[in-house]
């Protein structure tokens, strides 16, 4: 028998009934679409929290106040008051594994330019502060020790304010901007940093000396988290752990169910997000994963039906010279161009809403060759089979049995 | 012209339905010549069927001997049997079995798809010849479901042609048609006979349509009771001017 004629009788026979051939070729493309679409977007969501959070500064460790456990009664985290400047003094003294450490304050509040006003945050550090939250000075000047000590009336801005307080192309450095109330001269703008991994505008921010922040704003005695940067990455464990013992002694505490405060890095929280978008990306792969069985279940239908349906069809092709082997050939020549066909569309279709979704939830696209290649496969297998099986039981009938078939 | 077309000698066919055995064929005697024209009768059940799904290789008998033009069929594997059907044997359905949603210059094509010998031109130039021996030929490009019964019986005869077998097999070719399209069906298959000489059987319940054969074979309980030969044959030609001419609207 040759090919091509073989070829030619499968080509009519799938132009004969193209909406059966479409119902096949849609189960094979949406098996394999949303198989590279799902994890694409896992994978997305995972490298793009891994980017946002190294781009905070993979070697930060930060102290928060944490739940003190008094008497087995939990007083909560909200309002601790439990960090103190000479926590930070301590750990920039006893600390090796840490090379810069600076005190936060923060307060929220509206800063007012001319007739402009913007709800944003006012955050309050020491000269390093800066360099550990991996923020930049774009023009003008960091504040000084001297103005440190001085309690001085000065800030850096950030670009989301400037936009909403300045008039376009005005240059904020020098001008006097108030804030709650305070008047506060602007010494130097920061540079963009977008959004970080909470969606959060980094941005949306004025920085000026924690001293500042703590006793003219806020008229507090002790600060709202502690910034550290350890020498290196590879050292956050280390570090992690003298910031613990220092920080124990401090409070005096002995044993660790008595901690009040939470010492969190960077890299761990990078550990947590990544794993839980594994966590994502394995739902989204089994969802894929069923989305692939439900069009395997249907290819397998409409295979099966239409050989079945088809059974006559043999019994004719039998009694007027088709061998079993042609029959067969026939069968497997339709499935294969089914399903490589869907398979085909299936990646392109895979692509583009992959494309879609990343570039809605501002995603890398993220494509991973095994999804494509996995789900390429099975839908074909699964189409191929099921093509091929069920013709190989009608094309090894008797013509006559295949013909009165019913 | 003596050459024995087709020989079946104490065939047998039984059917085993669960536990019970239904004796088709109880041992059949048969011999076709080259240019007979053979209707086979008898009654329902009696076996015609079931004989002439074994003459065409469709089926396999339990016991006894069949040769086709010389070929002894028992000796043949199910590749040899379906290059047979290819080669030599031309089957009429009574429910035409045509691919539907298929031309029908390509249903009468598809005999020739099989056969390798035959390249794609030629297919189609037998095909087309095929289909102006039956009088279709300005339908070729039709649907089947655009055919009216009589010429999609008239398409299935031309496919049975196309492949030039030894013999055309026809069960009940004429049982969904009205008689009037039976007796023009039946003049087409005279005129095969007569003027190409081709071997025709053909299974049928109707005496008037038997007498337009050469010869008749009686079947009953499975076995041949009788043989007759049809002295004066009638033309379906001059059966069909006899018909009132209202009949012809059906
Ligand atoms: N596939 C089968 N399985 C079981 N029994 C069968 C089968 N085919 C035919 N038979 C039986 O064999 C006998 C002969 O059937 P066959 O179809 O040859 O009759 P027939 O002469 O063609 O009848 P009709 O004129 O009604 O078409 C019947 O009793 C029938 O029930
Ligand atoms: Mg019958």
């Amino acid at each position: 028998m040759n090919y091509i004629n073989l070829i030619k009788i499968a080509k009519n026979a799938l132009m004969r009934n193209k909406f059966r051939a479409f119902l096949t070729m849609l189960g094979i493309i949406i098996g394999v679409a949303s198989v590279i679409a799902m994890l694409a977007i896992g994978q997305g969501s995972k490298k793009s929290i891994q980017d946002q959070m190294s781009s905070m500064g993979s070697n930060l460790i930060f102290i928060m106040p944490g739940s003190q456990q008094r008497g087995g009664v939990m007083m909560g985290n909200s309002g601790s008051q439990t960090l103190k400047m000479a926590d930070v003094e301590a750990i920039r003294q006893q600390c090796s594994d840490i090379i810069a450490v600076s005190p936060e304050v923060r307060s929220s509040g509206q800063a007012v330019f001319g007739n402009l006003n913007w709800p944003t945050s006012l955050y309050g550090g020491n000269t390093l502060y800066l360099g550990i939250k991996k923020f930049e000075v774009e023009s003008g000047r960091l504040f000084t020790d001297r103005e440190i000590a001085s309690l001085a009336k000065v800030c850096l801005i950030g670009k989301t304010v400037v936009e909403n307080i300045f008039p376009k192309g005005a240059d904020p450095i020098g001008q006097t901007i108030r804030f709650k109330e305070i008047p506060m001269k602007i010494i130097g703008v920061l540079s963009e940093k977008g959004q970080n991994s909470f969606g959060q505008d980094q941005d949306d921010i004025l920085i000026a000396p924690y001293t500042t922040v703590q006793r003219r704003f806020l008229a507090i005695d002790f600060i709202t988290g502690i910034y550290t940067s350890a020498i290196s990455e590879d050292k956050t464990e280390e570090a992690i752990t003298q910031l613990t013992n220092v920080m124990r002694k401090q409070h005096k505490i002995s044993k660790p169910t008595d901690d009040d405060f939470r010492v969190m890095s960077q890299s761990e929280l990078v550990k947590t997000f990544t794993s839980i978008s594994d966590i994502l990306t394995t739902l989204l792969g089994a969802i894929a994963g069923i989305a692939l069985l439900v069009g395997g279940i249907g290819i397998m239908n409409i295979m099966y039906v239409s050989v079945t349906e088809r059974t006559r069809e043999i019994g004719l092709r039998m009694s007027i010279g088709g061998k079993g082997r042609d029959i067969l050939m026939q069968f497997l020549i339709e499935s294969t161009m089914l399903s490589v066909s869907g398979g085909v569309i299936g990646i392109l279709l895979g692509y583009l809403v992959s494309a879609i979704i990343g570039s809605l939830m501002g995603w890398p696209v993220v494509i991973m060759t095994q999804s494509v290649v996995l789900s390429f496969l099975v839908c074909s297998a699964i189409g191929i089979f099921f093509g091929w099986y069920p013709a190989k039981k009608a094309a090894s009938l008797n013509p006559i049995d295949a013909l009165r078939y019913e | 012209m003596n050459h024995l077309i087709i020989e079946v000698d104490n065939l047998k066919k039984d059917f085993y339905v669960g536990d019970v055995t239904v004796r088709a064929l109880k041992g059949v005697n048969i011999q076709i010549r080259k240019g007979e024209f053979v209707a086979i009768m008898g009654a329902s059940g009696s076996g015609k069927s079931t004989m002439l799904n074994i003459l065409g290789c469709l089926d396999k008998p339990t016991s006894g001997s069949y040769k086709l033009d010389g070929i002894s069929i028992s000796e043949l594997n199910k590749n040899e049997l379906a290059e047979l059907r290819n080669h030599k044997l031309g089957f009429v359905f009574q429910s035409y079995n045509l691919l539907s949603r298929t031309s029908a210059l390509e249903n009468v094509e598809l005999p020739l798809f099989y056969n390798s010998s035959v390249n794609s031109r030629e297919r189609k130039e037998r095909a087309i010849a095929a289909l102006e021996a039956v009088g279709l030929a300005d339908r070729m490009h039709h649907m089947p479901n655009q055919l009216s019964g009589g010429q999609q019986q008239r398409v299935a005869i031309a496919r049975s042609l196309v492949n030039d077998p030894v013999v055309i097999l026809a069960d009940e070719a004429t049982g969904n048609l009205d008689t009037r399209t039976s007796f023009e069906i039946l003049e087409l298959f005279q005129r095969l006979n007569t003027d190409e000489g081709k071997t025709i059987v053909f299974v049928t319940h109707e005496p008037d349509i038997a007498r337009l054969t050469s010869r008749n074979i009686i079947f009953r309980d499975g076995l041949v009771i009788k043989e007759l030969l049809v002295n004066e044959k009638v033309l379906a030609s001059d059966l069909l001017k006899s018909l009132p001419i209202g009949d012809h609207e059906n």
